[in-house]
């Protein structure tokens, strides 16, 4: 899977997402969660499609509970738009494609 | 680009389209595939899979007497398909046009075009359709249990609904929670006997009878619930950190809306026993259907039906009389033509 999104830790978030000079989409997953499969592929392509504009992280939040936590996160996938480290848009729940780049549209420009 | 893709709808007419996943979908594709009918599949962006890409453990899926997880069942069929040849698209379709002889699908970047089309999209959750429901989605309200359960550890949370569903979850969610409550309209359960039993049994779980929840109570989160007896009118509220909904599903069938008929509910409408709707080469099945039974089983029944009548129907298109006589679709024996393909 997925060489075109970035991994993102507990420890490197601060970083790689909140020091970022580009907008940061963070999605939220866990390994258990079937709906995160199958918004993976999308935002892969996404993160390949618009890879100037965008940073796609993933955060797999068994592994780093601190930042799910931090972002009080209750449901997954949930996707965090990162800007400036801070969170300026948030997308709970697995998307089709279109309806994502429509949400994520301000970002994209 | 795939193959038999084009922008502007010239490309290869194929014999089979699918639309949609899940059990009815792939099971469709797989009967498809062993006809040589080499079909594609629109599996959707994000609803690849189906409604059973959310479930846990599938008890009564036959063949599996250990239970099988809904994801690995969805998984394996989907292997199984793609085995025999069918070619799979995991995006969505946003618009048909079926009315014709050649029917045509689109993608957001693609055109495609079949003989026949097999609609399996299946249903979404059903929501309360409160506006703080929908404003606390993702803190504290959830339409998936095994998503999301794990944030509620020692939480205490609610469940709304009385079927099977709302069953699985409330007893899923007392892995994590201090405690559930079920909140049900009526005083009895529409879920099946051992699945009541389970929750019955379960400690954890407190059943509240003909109560309807009114509003979700937070500002950044989830604090309670706002509560009507049904039966008295009495108004109460309740103190939860969490709302489970499995209050049923509707069925996903606005991409048809004007050109298969569809009963008021928005399900479509077949010629039972068979899966033809009212459109020629058209056939549906699954919980786009079904709002009787619901069942992986009987999605998975009805997806191998549908295969055989696209099978069918394609046979009569190319004269093959016999075959097409099965079908009752057009013969040189009059009692086979009784019930032309063409009645809605």
């Amino acid at each position: 899977m997925g060489n075109a999104t970035k991994t993102v830790t507990d420890s490197t978030f601060d970083a790689d997402v909140l020091g970022s000079d580009k907008p940061v989409l963070v999605d939220f997953w866990a390994e258990w969660c079937g709906p995160c499969k199958m918004v993976a592929p999308v935002l892969e392509e996404i993160a390949v499609e618009h890879a100037e504009k965008i940073t796609i992280a993933k955060v797999n939040i068994d592994e780093n509970p601190r930042v799910a936590q931090t972002y009080q996160i209750l449901s997954i996938p949930t996707m965090s738009v990162f800007k400036g480290g801070e969170i300026v848009q948030q997308i709970v729940g697995a998307k089709p494609k279109a309806a994502l780049l429509k949400e994520l549209e301000a970002y994209l420009v | 680009m795939t193959d038999g893709a084009t922008g502007n709808g010239t490309g290869d007419i194929r014999q089979v389209i699918v639309i949609g996943s899940g059990p009815a979908g792939y099971t469709a594709a797989l009967y498809a595939a062993r006809a040589n009918l080499t079909p594609l599949v629109f599996e959707g962006a994000v609803a690849a899979g189906g409604a059973l890409m959310t479930t846990t453990e599938v008890e009564n899926f036959p063949g599996f007497p250990e239970g099988i997880q809904g994801p690995d069942l969805m998984a394996a069929t989907r292997a199984q398909a793609e085995r025999f040849g069918a070619e799979l698209i995991p995006d969505d379709v946003i618009s048909v046009d079926l009315l014709g002889d050649v029917k045509i699908v689109s993608t957001h970047d693609a055109t495609y075009r079949a003989h026949t089309v097999i609609v399996a999209t299946g249903s979404s959750y059903r929501y309360l359709g409160l506006t703080n429901e929908q404003r606390l989605l993702g803190r504290g309200v959830s339409a998936c249990a095994t998503c999301d359960g794990f944030f509620f550890r020692d939480k205490n949370i609610a469940v709304v609904g009385g079927g099977d569903s709302a069953m699985e979850e409330a007893t899923f969610l007392t892995k994590f929670a201090n405690s559930v409550s079920v909140l049900h309209r009526r005083d009895t359960l529409r879920a099946s006997k051992i699945m009541q039993d389970r929750a019955l049994a379960n400690e954890k779980i407190k059943f509240h009878w003909n109560v309807q929840v009114d509003d979700v109570l937070g500002d950044e989160r989830v604090s309670g619930l706002q509560l009507t007896d049904t039966k008295t009118g009495e108004q109460s509220t309740l103190d939860v950190d969490g709302l489970f909904l499995a209050i049923g599903h509707d069925p996903r069938s606005e991409l048809f809306k004007g050109q298969l008929a569809l009963d008021d509910q928005g399900y479509v409408l077949v010629e039972h026993p068979t899966t033809r709707t009212n459109v020629d080469g058209v056939f549906a099945c699954g919980d786009v259907v079904d709002h009787i039974y619901r069942q992986a089983v009987t999605a998975a029944g009805t997806g191998c039906a549908a295969a055989l009548d696209a099978e069918r129907y394609l046979a009569a298109l190319e004269g093959h009389p016999e075959t097409a006589a099965i079908a009752g679709l057009e013969s040189t024996d009059p009692s086979a033509a009784l019930k032309p393909a063409t009645t809605g």
